[in-house]
């Protein structure tokens, strides 16, 4: 495999000396798509963290585009878990988006014209923009999503990074959601973590599973035993016809 | 000019009152969008060790408070960051140290602590005019600063992590938000008074924000609203002749109380209307 753009080497984590992540060794390339599942409490977004520099692991490497990750974090968008913010919170959708530019923009000095236009372009790729004025929480929770997205497509990240995305959209909005990310896969590398084994979709390339340990499956299918050594129990595999699915086969 | 503003003392509760709208309007903002009330709170109470202080060591009770308050804050601040403690915990013990130091200050103090129900309980008639120049030190600092961090204000506290993420100084930017709502809660002092100071925080901006959620409108609603009460709780206190720290507050909270019970009846109205329409 060629060198990758984050690449992760015997990466281990421990709060409070209880291990989350142990040994994990992960590369992933330019353009790459790739969904890791696993179950809640698997550690998920602490893979993300580190990956973000957020959380310092105890043991290993990683590198993101050759730079330390608090360094390479201009290159890229972050899409949180989406519950995390109040939905009362007096702003509107232009001004979330706008946060995408914090990074870009020093402290103190105002935001450019260029910023703004980056935040409309940005909402008009995942088909906001005439949401622009309405405060975040009148949104639905897929419109919410797309918002974060253009967020943190507004930095113009190399890696895109997305925690469950699909935990509060439902089935309808799903395949358009996927779409959207489909077609920004050609701009970006993109990672999306989930404990839903049916959000991993036709249009992701490569699967890992994550328990504390990772395995990674690259682009092919991955049979029921697999998903039940990561989720340590009998796993069904079904989902409803409206999102189109990988067909899960031994291997 | 009328006959209220004769006296020196009217006029400068007239500008303490206004200068007061203006703190509280700006960062009664970030406090209600943030829920930081109770933080702000602890801030406040803290602050009683300081004016104990004041009259202990024989300076201005105010530059006592807003030493405390800023310690306070920054305390607070630090603690729920860098320890396990839970975030109320911590605010319940700095603000109960804060007021005990007070009490042991006053009690070590010689003598009798004058005007101590005022800064208790706000007593906007005895402000000294040397007092205003200090309040409108204050108001210009939480203003300067407001504008100059406004966007990274509003990221800290719409979503923390993302802020982070951006490679914002998260922690540094929580602290001199607390910062200012020490300074916030030493310009209300002398209005409401130390205990009531979390009144003026939480009522206007939580009034404005049923306007709109743009956070630069809700600041300016809120400092209209600051002024509407506390000039309004001041007249009524002048011509009912009771306590006016208290009387703004009764006033903001009868506003509040008035603008749900009248949404009310007009959503009630409106669906009425509906149903019979359809």
């Amino acid at each position: 495999m060629a060198k990758g753009l984050i690449e992760i080497k015997n990466v281990s984590v421990r709060y409070n000396g209880t291990p989350v992540l142990e040994d994990v060794n992960l590369t992933i390339a330019d353009n790459e798509f790739l969904g890791i599942i696993g179950p809640n409490g698997g550690g998920k977004t602490t893979l993300l963290k580190v990956i973000l520099g957020l959380v310092k692991p105890s043991r290993g490497t990683i590198r993101v585009l050759g730079k330390s990750p608090a360094g390479a974090r201009k290159y890229i968008g972050y899409v949180p878990q989406h519950n995390l913010f109040d939905r009362r919170f007096p702003v509107n959708v232009m001004d979330v988006v706008m946060m995408g530019r914090l990074g870009s923009r020093g402290i103190i000095s105002r935001y450019s014209t260029q910023d703004r236009e980056l935040a409309e372009q940005a909402l008009r790729t995942v088909g906001m923009f005439d949401f622009r004025e309405h405060q975040i929480g009148e949104l639905s929770g897929g419109e919410q999503q797309r918002v974060f997205i253009a967020r943190a497509l507004v930095s113009q990240p190399r890696i895109l990074l997305l925690d469950e995305p699909t935990a509060s959209v439902d089935p309808a909005v799903q395949t358009e959601f996927y779409e959207l990310l489909d077609s920004l896969k050609e701009r970006m590398a993109i990672v999306m973590v989930s404990h839903d084994v049916s959000a991993i979709s036709v249009h992701v390339e490569s699967i890992a599973c994550l328990n504390q340990t990772l395995h990674y499956h690259g682009p092919k299918e991955i049979s029921a035993e697999v998903l039940e050594k990561t989720y340590q129990c009998p796993v069904q595999l079904i989902a409803h016809g409206t999102v189109p699915h990988r067909v899960l086969k031994e291997h | 000019m009328p006959e209220i503003l004769q006296f020196e003392f009217m006029r400068n509760a007239l500008i303490v009152g206004l200068l007061a709208s203006v703190a509280c309007g700006i960062m009664g903002t970030y406090v209600v969008s943030k829920r930081i009330v109770f933080i702000s709170g602890g801030i406040a109470h803290a602050s009683f060790g300081g004016i104990g202080l004041g009259y202990l060591i024989g300076i201005n009770p105010v530059l006592g408070a807003l030493v405390f308050a800023v310690a306070s804050a920054l305390g607070m601040g630090f603690l729920t960051r860098r320890t396990t403690l839970p975030e109320d915990t911590t605010i319940g013990i700095i603000w109960a140290m804060g007021m005990a130091l007070g009490v042991i200050f006053i009690g070590l103090a010689p003598g009798y602590a004058p005007d101590l129900f005022g800064y208790l309980f706000g007593n906007i008639l005895t402000v000294p005019s040397s007092d205003l120049f200090l309040l409108v030190l204050l108001d210009l600092i939480i203003i300067g600063v407001v504008i100059a961090l406004y966007k990274e204000f509003l990221a800290i506290c719409f979503d923390e992590e993302f802020g982070t993420v951006v490679g914002l100084p998260v922690e540094t930017l929580y602290l001199l938000l607390l910062t200012m709502i020490a300074l916030t809660v030493v310009v209300l002092l002398r209005v409401v008074g130390m205990i009531l100071v979390i009144s003026l925080l939480t009522i206007p901006a939580a009034l404005a924000r049923q306007f709109t959620h743009n956070i630069r409108t809700m600041m300016l609603l809120a400092v209209l609203f600051g002024a509407v009460f506390t000039l309004g709780g001041l007249w009524l206190s002048y011509v009912l002749d009771i306590a006016s720290g208290a009387t703004i507050i009764i006033l903001s909270g009868i506003a509040m109380l008035i603008y749900f019970v009248v949404s009310r009846i007009r959503r009630h109205y409106q669906a009425d209307e509906y149903s019979s329409a359809g």
